[in-house]
Parts: structure tokens; sequence; C-alpha cells
């Protein structure tokens, strides 16, 4: 197939039960620990941990899809970008009405400072929940 | 001698159970293929994660990370051992044959400590009745295991491993190998061992974070994925060998009802025989 064609990527993005997208891509979008990265075709290999929640954004075809990713590791090499993600959820798939009431209780949770709540897990889980409510928008 | 009615009571019987096992049998085949496909889906992750590590364990592995306790190898005198086995029976020895692996383990590290995180009820009851440490154990957990699950399971032994409160962690279960069969895995999780095979092509990375910091950022997923695994792989593999041991059950039964019908019908011909009999030496008597 095309893979070898120099004008595509090789995109995975596998989760711990399934493996969530296996395409050809053109460009994408990482959402990196410290930072978003634009990966396009013929990238220098690097390799990043991920944002705890980030949103990861491909186009595939001259479509955009979005993906909410909950953390993890994203390998990029010339022509293929692998992310073993922690967690991923298609933007598509994902209902806004449970994502914003998991934002709101995320936020209440991490506001609630000093008490026996895990202040690192509070942020992280109003991350994952922040990107949940973008990739579903 | 049973009469007729008792041969007939016996096949009935029979013929009930051999229903019933039939029954389990469609019911293991039906959810052998699910518990097959989730282990199929869960190989990428496992397949990337592991090519990930050995490039990070060569970035990172170099002397002066000696220290770290993801890297540091002790000398094994606590072991914590992860067992999982099912919840119910009827499957034949899967689960004796496991019992007999962690005996041999036992035997095998003989100058070590060993604490036990037992999955499935089969392996609790059997490790209850022992001397053992038992640190956790999970029942009724399998019939449809996550990965939020594997990693609470997972979550006090990465814990116990990093503060150096054991040396090694191992996993043991059963294997999917076919429906036929299954093969027991006992398996080295820390310290890590990163097999030749799993060698990437040497990379010239950028490092966006510390290979260090993103190795021990890896290692605990490393856990989490390996008793998910071992959890997926047990599933599959129970179901199959109660497909197994229920689809013997089946055939001896119908063997049971065969030999039960042919001795029915030799009783039935020796009662009209004998009436036949008696009938025909009464009739001479009385001429």
């Amino acid at each position: 197939m095309s893979a070898l064609n120099p004008e595509l990527l090789h995109l995975q993005v596998v989760g711990p039960e399934r493996m969530l997208v296996d395409e050809q891509v053109s460009e994408v979008q990482i959402p990196a620990r410290d930072g978003y990265i634009g990966v396009l075709p013929g990238h220098a290999p690097l390799l990043s941990a991920l944002k705890p929640g980030g949103v990861l954004t491909y186009v595939a075809g001259g479509q955009t899809k979005k993906l909410a990713v909950y953390g993890g590791f994203v390998e990029v090499l010339a022509t293929s970008a692998r992310v073993l993600a922690d967690g991923a959820e298609f933007g598509a798939e994902i209902k806004k009405d449970a994502a914003q009431a998991r934002l709101a209780a995320a936020a209440k949770a991490a506001e609630q400072i000093s008490q026996d709540t895990d202040q690192q897990a509070a942020q992280d889980e109003l991350l994952r929940a922040q990107a949940a409510v973008e990739a579903a928008s | 001698m049973p009469s007729l009615i008792d041969f007939r009571r016996r096949i009935r019987s029979v013929k009930n159970t051999q229903q019933i096992t039939k029954a389990m049998k469609m019911v293991s085949a039906a959810k052998l293929r699910r518990a097959q496909e989730r282990v199929i889906a869960a190989r990428p992750y496992a397949q990337t994660m592991r090519e990930m590590l050995a490039n990070l364990t060569a970035a990172a592995g170099s002397a002066e990370n000696a220290e770290s306790p993801w890297l540091s190898r002790r000398e094994p005198k606590r072991i914590d051992l992860i067992m999982i086995s099912s919840d119910t029976g009827l499957a034949g020895a899967f689960n004796s044959n496991l019992l007999k692996a962690a005996v041999k383990f036992y035997d095998d590290h003989k100058g070590a400590e060993i604490f036990l995180t037992l999955v499935g009820r089969k392996g609790r009851d059997f490790f209850r009745k022992r001397p053992s440490n038992i640190l956790a154990d999970y029942i009724n957990i399998l019939n449809r295991p996550t990965y939020a699950e594997a990693a609470g399971i997972a979550k006090e032994v990465i814990r116990r491993y990093r503060d150096g409160e054991t040396d090694a962690v191992y996993v043991l279960n059963n294997e999917f190998k076919s429906v036929m069969t299954q093969k027991l895995s006992v398996l080295q999780v820390l310290p890590l061992e990163v097999e030749g095979s799993a060698t990437p092509v040497a990379q010239d990375y950028i490092y966006e974070q510390e290979p260090l910091a993103m190795l021990e950022q890896l290692i605990p997923r490393y856990v989490e994925v390996a008793v998910f695994r071992a959890m997926l792989e047990t599933v599959a593999s129970y179901q199959a060998a109660r497909m197994t041991a229920m689809d013997t059950a089946s055939s001896n039964a119908k063997d049971v009802i065969e030999a039960l019908t042919l001795h029915m019908n030799r009783v039935r011909q020796a009662a009209i025989t004998k009436e036949i009999i008696e009938v025909v030496s009464g009739a001479a008597a009385a001429e």
C-alpha cells in the first residue's frame, strides 16, 4: 500500500484494550507533556510522554478527526507515529453531557484542596475531563 | 436384578446431565470466542510497549542510572507472585495444573520469602488453607476483566517494588495456546528483562523528557499490562479448558447412555423369553 508514500504518515493509536487508529494520515497534532507537537511526514525521531489529558487531532483523507487521549507515550519516526495511550476515546464517541458532568465534578474535586484528595490525581482528572469535552465538541 | 423401570430412570437422568454439559459447552464456546478477541485486541499495546521499553532501557540503562529502584538489581530475597486462577471449576485440570506450578514455584525459590497476590477463587481457597503470605485476593472479577481492574491489582505490587519491599515480581497463569491445550506461564515482570529479540533498530531519538524519567513512568504501566494480559489469557484458556472438559463429559454421557440402553434391552429380552418359556411350558403341562 502507501506505506512508503513520503506524503503520508502511518499513525497508530493503541489503548490497553484495543487499537483505536491504524491509518495513513497527512498530519497529526500530539498532546505531548511539554506542549502540543505538530507532526508531518519526515519528522525527526522523537520519544515523549503525553499530557495526562489532551486532544490528538489528525487529518486523514482530508478529514479531521479528534481523539481524547488520557496520558501515555508517543514515538515518532520519519514515516510513522505510534501513540501508546493509557486511555483514549474518539471525540465522536464521547457523550457531551457525560463529559460536561465529568468536567464539573473534576473541577469541584480540584478546588477542594487541603482535604484527603490526592492533588496530582485531581489535576490529572481535570485535564482528562477537559480533553474529553474538547474532543467531543 | 434392576427392573426395566430402573433402567429407564437412569437413562433419563444421564440424558439430563448430558443436556446440561452440552449447554455448558456451547456457553463456553461463545465466551471463548469473545475472550480470544479481547486477547488479540490487547496485543498491539503490549507489543508497542515492549518496543518502547527496549528503546528507553537502551537509552537510560547506563551505569549512572543503576541506582534507580526500577533498574537496580537486588538479590531476590522477597518475591511477589501474582497468580491468576479461575473462580469456578468444571474445567478439567485447569486449576490443579496451575496450583501444581505454584507449589513448584515455592520449591524453586526456597531461599526467598514469597508474597502472594491472588486473583480467582480457586487459587485463594488453595492458599488460604496453607501457611502462606497473602497480600491480597480478588474474586469474581474475571468475568470481564478491564484494564482499570488490572491496574488496581498491580498498584500495590508496583508500590512495594518501588519502595524496595520486594525484590522481584512474577506473574503465574495459564496461557491460551489452542482450544485443546493450555500452557502454564511464569513470567518475571520485575526486575525488567528486555528480551534480545525486541532490540530496536538504533534510532537517534530526540527525547522530550529524560529517558530515565520516561522509563520510570513506563515501567509501572508495563506491570499493569502484564497483569491485564495474564487476566485475559486466563479467561480465554479457562473457557477453552471448560469447553473441552464439557465436551468430554458429553461424550462420556453418550457412552453411558449407550451401555445402559444395551443392558436395558437385554433385560427386556430376558423377561420376554422367560414369559414365552413359561407360556410354552405351561401349555405343554396342560396337554
